[in-house]
């Protein structure tokens, strides 16, 4: 006999429901894979991984590849693993998000708040930045670099990465801004305050949320760039992306697969910790200043 | 006139006042004076310029033509914070992130005021205030009214030459506004400063000024004491903006009748209204043959008990009543002349039903006439 079909409504639901924890499920498992198969190999000695079988949990722990993906691993020419390189992303990305940041938030304020003419023009061109693709950039970039003498180095790198950045920040800054009462802004310009006065003391302490947002997006971006940091650094400056592609392309013989596999979650992991720690206030940030409190 | 009275009387001047804004001319030639000490209350529709000229007078506008001065110094050109004036805004623009003291010494701060006279100052204004037990709150943490009164603290320890407010009462419920209003009177009569103050409540004018001005797009129809405003207007539409429920302005046919004017117009319901308009104004006679406006306030229009025993010229005649609202303290009762309604303003006792006749009397010292083209009074 089959079963009769589901005539009132709880059971539709329940079926519904059921459907689509399904396809919920597939696909995190679809995609949680990867990462699942990093994980997991990264901590087996490589005699097992030559067994063959990359999703089963491994029988013999060991923290040893990520000890050499850190410091002993082949990159390049040296076996220096991916810590000098890490520290190179650390310094190229802490400042390059920090000056993005500061100089999108200068630059919100001018656009919103200090109406000139033409000044929907100026944000307009700024906003085409955000569209240009980086490989569009690169032969401009590398002129520019060479004409001041920063080419491959870390101070290079932050500017590029400034520059480009600062199309999205101004942009993230401008329309939180926007948002933000005029009314504000004229209290203390009658109180005597000047330009930097009102922007340091009465704007950015009530900017925590878009600066928040700023800065994961910029981190993001930044620490994860390949194209830039392979066009422009050299083994002086490289980010840890770049070394990352040559640990990996590196091949003296055996592959080892456990090692890259620990080098890619290293090179990951920042981002994955600030999205961890403050991605919640990512979006909260974004709608904060949407509606009038 | 004596030059000491000449400064008493001038001490914010302003003087052919231009703004435009791109193409639009917003003030057309502005002329206003203000006394020093005195309440000048800028009244009138939304966008007839009344902040657009607050914010000229702060500084926070730059101005297009004409001049400002305030004590014989000429203010326009100056920055905001050399002006010394002071503004309260409609919504306080409090800064958000520091605490209501905070909020207060920002300013003394940024002029490098030194620390113990910081505090003298912001003790002082609170106490004045009473929001003493505010001082360390963060202005999210404050209600409208207790916001209201940190923004007033932040402009009196400024202590300007003049106090500029922008629509202050506005977002507060009607029973707050009430009493702040004449917390804001009772302020006044304490530091003796020159208030400038933006409303569109005509309430709110009438009861706090000591000058009125009265503007629309841009252009100034009549400044003077709120009793000049009220009972003198110059046109049809200070007449008709200021006084609630608004003055009947009944179109008439000014005809001369032998010596005297007469204003005739028909009357619902039954024969024409003729008045005779006893010691008629020139302007009135002037008009003989042609149609004007016959202004008549609510209360200058009542039943025969409730009628002024000190006015000079009561007349008295039945007019067919269409709608009777009574209001607990008093009953206003709608009538139609010259096919308009016309409400007057009866005793709460007065017994009128709607649809029938009830005997109405006119106050004619009261009485004010228009000419219906040019919106002109002309007696």
């Amino acid at each position: 006999m089959t079963r009769p079909a589901p005539h009132n409504t709880t059971e539709v639901n329940r079926l519904v429901r059921g459907l689509i924890y399904l396809v919920l499920i597939l696909f995190a498992v679809y995609y949680l894979l990867p990462l699942y198969v990093m994980v997991v190999n990264s901590v087996k000695p490589l005699a097992e991984i030559r067994e063959g079988n990359m999703l089963s949990l491994p029988t013999v722990f060991t923290l040893e590849p990520w000890f050499t993906a850190w410091s002993t691993a082949q990159v390049g020419v040296q076996a220096t693993g991916l810590k000098p390189y890490f520290v190179n992303s650390i310094l190229m990305t802490v400042p390059a998000v920090a000056i993005s940041t500061l100089l999108g938030a200068l630059n919100g304020f001018v656009l919103t708040k200090w109406r000139f003419r033409g000044d929907n023009l100026v944000f307009g061109l700024m906003l085409l930045a955000c569209f240009i693709p980086f490989q569009i950039a690169l032969i401009p970039a590398a002129r520019i670099l060479g004409l001041l003498g920063l080419a491959g180095t870390t101070q290079g790198l932050v500017l590029i990465h400034v520059a480009y950045g600062l199309g999205f920040t101004t942009l993230f800054f401008r329309n939180y801004y926007a948002a933000f009462p005029t009314e504000l802004v004229k209290a203390a310009q009658i109180d005597g305050a000047s330009f930097f006065q009102i922007f340091w003391r009465i704007l950015l302490p009530s900017s925590g949320p878009i600066i928040v947002v700023t800065v994961i997006w910029q981190f993001t971006n930044i620490w994860n760039d390949f194209l830039f940091g392979v066009s422009f650094g050299d083994f002086k400056s490289q980010p840890m992306t770049v070394a990352l592609n040559n640990l990996v392309s590196s091949s003296s013989g055996v592959k080892e697969y456990n090692v890259h596999f620990a080098g890619a979650i290293l090179a990951a992991l920042p981002t994955l910790v600030v999205y961890i720690v403050s991605g919640r206030y990512f979006v909260r940030g974004l709608m904060a200043g949407a509606v009038k409190g | 006139m004596l030059r000491r009275e000449m400064n008493r009387m001038s001490f914010l001047q302003i003087r052919k006042l231009e703004k435009t804004f791109g193409s639009v001319r917003v003030l057309k030639g502005i002329d206003l004076d203000v006394e020093e000490g005195g309440f000048l209350v800028l009244v009138g529709p939304s966008g007839c310029g009344k902040s657009t000229l607050l914010n000229s007078i702060a500084g926070l506008e730059k101005i297009s033509g004409g001049s400002i001065s305030i004590g014989g110094r000429v203010i326009d050109g100056l920055h905001p914070s050399q002006r010394d004036i002071a503004m309260v805004f409609q919504s306080y623009a409090l800064y958000p992130n520091m605490t209501v003291a905070g909020n207060i010494a920002f300013g003394m701060e940024i002029r490098g005021v030194p620390k113990a006279e910081r505090e003298k100052a912001i003790a002082s204004v609170a106490e004045m205030l009473q929001i003493g037990h505010l001082l360390d709150r963060k202005p999210s943490q404050l209600s409208g009214g207790q916001r209201q009164r940190v923004a007033i603290g932040r402009a009196l320890v400024r202590d300007p030459q003049v106090f500029l407010f922008d629509e202050p009462l506005s977002n507060l419920d009607a029973k707050l506004r009430v009493d702040m209003r004449t917390e804001i009177k009772r302020l006044h009569q304490r530091m003796g400063t020159t208030i400038v103050y933006v409303t569109h409540d005509q309430i709110e004018a009438m009861t706090l000024a000591t000058k009125i001005a009265v503007l629309k797009d841009g252009v100034l129809q009549q400044s003077g004491t709120p009793a000049e405003i009220y009972n003198n207007p110059a046109n049809l539409f200070v007449a008709d903006f200021m006084g609630s429920p608004a003055m009947n302005l009944i179109p008439v046919d000014v005809k001369r009748n032998g010596s005297g004017m007469v204003v005739s117009t028909p009357r619902d319901g039954m024969e024409p209204l003729v008045v005779k308009i006893p010691n008629a104004p020139d302007g009135l006679a002037s008009h003989d043959g042609r149609p004007a406006i016959f202004g008549i306030r609510p209360e200058a229009l009542t039943d025969h008990e409730g009628a002024d025993r000190n006015a000079r010229h009561v007349f008295e005649t039945e007019c067919l009543i269409e709608v009777v609202e009574p209001a607990g303290s008093d009953t206003f009762a709608v009538t139609r002349l010259g096919r308009k309604p016309v409400t007057a303003r009866l005793r709460a006792d007065a017994n009128v039903v709607p649809g029938t006749k009830a005997r109405l009397a006119f106050n004619l010292d009261k009485a004010v006439f228009f000419d219906p083209e040019s919106g002109r009074r002309i007696g």
